[in-house]
């Protein structure tokens, strides 16, 4: 029974219960379901809805969180399957994302990176107080569309710039996008500095991504 | 001419918010996380002193797990009360658990300009400016870093921002914007310069530095080596925590206060054991996330009861408090700065929270405004009178007077009225005028305050500072920039 299983793993997102998406996809892969139906008729359908509960003032942050992390693990149990059957889900982009060197402030950067990764990004989080040079090779290696760059010190936001020209150097640009955020980081900051995107918030930054890779 | 300073003193009013069963539970599980699961302490001299203690160090993920008698021994060794210096000694301020000073906000990064009214980065003009304004200002009695000062260099920054406030002010001054080895050094010097030498520095500290913490449960490893510099020099050093429910503590009060507690202490203890003895201070400024946006609220009802606890804890552990209060979330001068900032100063001074920090900022400690900082110094007066309380004996019962009125009648040509009148509070700028005057001019406290800093930026004349003095600073700091 397909449809029950598909409104279990939406549910299992819904709620946020890691270790009950992970059983479902083990139980679709012992059913022999397609992994990518798995995917997109289950637990997709709980992230949309929390996301769409979320936009409505329904559900909080931690929710959105919560789904993310169930998506992720159950998508863990799927993707040697997935890698098997020559069916790699498609992602919109990858991202490359950390905050700058000297710099230790690590929510904002981590809420980004987890909204981009649930609204289908490949995301590879640096972590915090990351040089410049680090950027670049990630990005690199991991053919990034977008390299994100976090500040929320006036004295760190300054190495914005630096990643922007590394790239530059680096002949990575323009194929790979750089966009900055952060609480002393403006649009005219942004301009400045000849980054190719700003936002004040997660959401936006959502946007942003998706509009730099011609997803929306 | 010596500025006088209010602060709160012989509190008339109290709080009864964690009882000291629920204060003990509280250490003892911060003792159990310190022990257990360690603080991060991202400093190799950090940490060879927590090693050379005793305490287990892991050099790999740079965790600290020490034994709550090592904690609790340390921070016995830190003096209850101490004094903070001012370049003028009439202005100096005891911390001696019985009083309540306020000082600036800190590191903003825009500013609503003074004269055009226009958002813009901030710079140095504005430190100094700030700094000219609040030496003026009674309610102000000592500065924090108001704004960065963005047209200097990163790297020397956080001097040239004090170097300002002292050529502008002769109250104390403590610098929140000095994480590294190298600048603390350098303000250590520039404070010895002030003071006239080492030793008097020691003496009398013109300059407390505060760090912060690293939620949850590390430490800044740049913030602990300024730290060490400045305590082995004798300059006050705090550790504040900014724990958030929901994102860097857990969701519930309870367990929030224990994990900036044990940061905080963690962080003091380890200066004790470096340098036993020298002054140290608690400071927080815990929050709740907001639930929709992640976002810092610096506002709440959260925020107000960690106000109320804070000092508490900090009474407990025998050390002196900063506490985040004002600190509003709101974007301008509006209905939500005045609850938030009112409420959650109210609340730390209830419970005589040393160092209150501080006015000024709005949008979650980013944006100046002159407006805010003086209508914010209204609501430390307001909350000032009312912690006088009620006083209760023969000369304030009055009875002869009521005699003397009688049913009908009224006091206004009473002596008595006289003489206690100016007991009575008077604002600067609450609007209590006819309607129909307001009606004719449309302006407000807002009007009244940013008028009230204009006029001081364009009178005030701070003692200043010696012009040789000025330009050792001015050396110090050019032979870092060679
Ligand atoms: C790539 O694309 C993008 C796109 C969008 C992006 C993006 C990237 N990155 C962020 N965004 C955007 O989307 C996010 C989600 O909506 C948003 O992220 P935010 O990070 O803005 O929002 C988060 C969800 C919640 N917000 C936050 O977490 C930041 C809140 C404030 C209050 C803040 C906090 C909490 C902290 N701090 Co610090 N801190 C402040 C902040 C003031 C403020 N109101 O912003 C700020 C940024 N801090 C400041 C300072 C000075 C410092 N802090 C420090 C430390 C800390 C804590 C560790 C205590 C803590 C962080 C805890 C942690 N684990 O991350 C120190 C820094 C040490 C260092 N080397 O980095 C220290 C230097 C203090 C000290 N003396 O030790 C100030 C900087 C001012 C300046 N002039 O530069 C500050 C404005 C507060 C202030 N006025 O003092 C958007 O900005």
């Amino acid at each position: 029974m397909g449809d029950e299983l598909f409104q279990a793993m939406a549910q299992s997102v819904i709620d946020g219960e890691v270790e009950e998406a992970q059983r479902l996809a083990r139980e679709a892969l012992e059913q022999g379901i397609d992994p990518l139906e798995a995917i997109n008729k289950g637990f997709v359908v709980g992230v949309n809805y929390v996301g769409d509960q979320y936009a409505a003032g329904e559900m909080f942050l931690p929710d959105l969180v919560l789904a993310g992390e169930a998506m992720k693990a159950a998508v863990g149990v799927l993707e040697p399957e997935l890698a098997r059957r020559g069916t790699e889900r498609e992602m919109l982009g990858t991202v490359v994302i950390g905050t700058i060197e000297g710099d230790i402030h690590d929510i904002g950067k981590t809420l980004v990176a987890t909204m981009l990764s649930t609204a289908g990004f490949k995301v590879y989080d640096l972590g915090v107080d990351v040089p410049v040079p680090t950027f670049v090779e990630k990005a690199r290696e991991v053919g990034a569309d977008i390299v994100g760059v976090s500040a929320l010190l006036t004295t760190t936001m300054v190495k914005q710039r630096d990643v922007v020209e590394a790239l530059d150097d680096a002949g990575l640009r323009p194929r790979v996008k750089v966009i900055v955020g952060g609480a002393p980081v403006t649009q005219g900051w942004a301009d400045e500095i000849g980054a190719d995107g700003y936002s004040e918030d997660a959401i936006g930054a959502v946007a942003l991504a998706k509009r730099l890779v011609g997803a929306e | 001419m010596v500025r006088r300073i209010k602060s709160i003193s012989d509190p008339r009013i109290s709080l009864n918010i964690l009882s000291p069963e629920d204060v003990q539970r509280i250490h003892t599980a911060t003792l159990d996380i310190i022990e257990s699961v360690g603080v991060r302490f991202p400093s190799h001299k950090a940490l060879d002193i927590w090693e050379a203690h005793g305490a287990t160090v892991d050099r790999d993920t740079m965790v600290v797990k020490a034994p709550g008698h090592l904690i609790e021994e340390a921070l016995k060794k830190a003096p209850p009360v101490y004094t903070l210096a001012a370049r003028d000694p009439e202005q100096d301020l005891p911390l001696d658990g019985n009083h309540v000073y306020v000082g600036t906000d800190g590191c903003g990064v825009q500013v609503i300009d003074l004269e055009t009214g226009e958002l813009r980065r901030s710079r140095l003009q504005d430190v100094a400016e700030i700094a000219r304004v609040a030496d003026y200002v009674e309610e102000i009695a000592f500065h924090w870093t108001p704004v960065s000062a963005q047209d200097c260099p990163p790297h020397t920054r956080s001097l040239h921002e004090i170097r300002v406030i002292w050529e502008n002010s002769t109250k104390h001054v403590q610098t929140e914007s000095i994480y590294s080895e190298e600048e603390a050094r350098a303000a250590v010097e520039m404070a010895a310069v002030i003071a006239g030498g080492k030793e008097e520095l020691r003496k009398r500290p013109v300059l407390s530095i505060m760090q912060c913490t690293t939620p949850p449960l590390g430490q800044d490893g740049g913030s602990l080596e300024a730290a060490l510099v400045a305590a082995e020099a004798g300059l006050p050093v705090g550790f504040m925590t900014m724990t958030s429910c929901a994102s860097t503590a857990p969701a519930t009060l309870a367990g929030n206060l224990v994990v900036g507690n044990a940061e905080v202490i963690s962080a003091l203890a380890l200066i004790q054991l470096a340098h036993p003895g020298a002054p140290v201070f608690y400071a927080a400024a815990q929050t709740a996330m907001d639930l929709r946006t992640g976002g810092y609220t610096g506002g709440g009802p959260e925020d107000f009861l960690f106000g109320g606890a804070t000092n508490v804890l900090a009474d407990f552990y025998n050390v002196p408090l900063s506490m985040g209060s004002f600190a509003t979330g709101a974007k301008e001068p509006n209905w939500q700065a005045g609850v938030d900032n009112s409420l959650s100063t109210l609340m730390a001074c209830i419970s005589m929270s040393d160092m209150l920090l501080g006015v000024g900022l709005l949008h979650g400690s980013r944006i100046w405004s002159y407006e805010q900082m003086l209508m914010d110094c209204e609501i430390f007066d307001i909350v000032y009178h009312m912690m006088k309380g009620i006083v209760v004996n023969d000369e304030t019962l009055a009875l002869d007077v009521i005699r003397a009125v009688g049913p009908g009648g009224n006091f206004l040509a009473q002596k008595h009225t006289k003489k206690h009148m100016r007991e009575l509070w008077v604002p600067q700028f609450m609007d209590r005028r006819p309607y129909s005057e307001w009606e004719k001019k449309r302006d407000g406290p807002r009007d009244w305050a940013r008028e009230k800093a204009r006029k001081i930026l364009a009178t005030h004349e701070p003692e200043p500072l010696d012009p040789k003095v000025s330009a050792e600073l001015k050396r110090i700091i050019a032979s870092l920039e060679k």
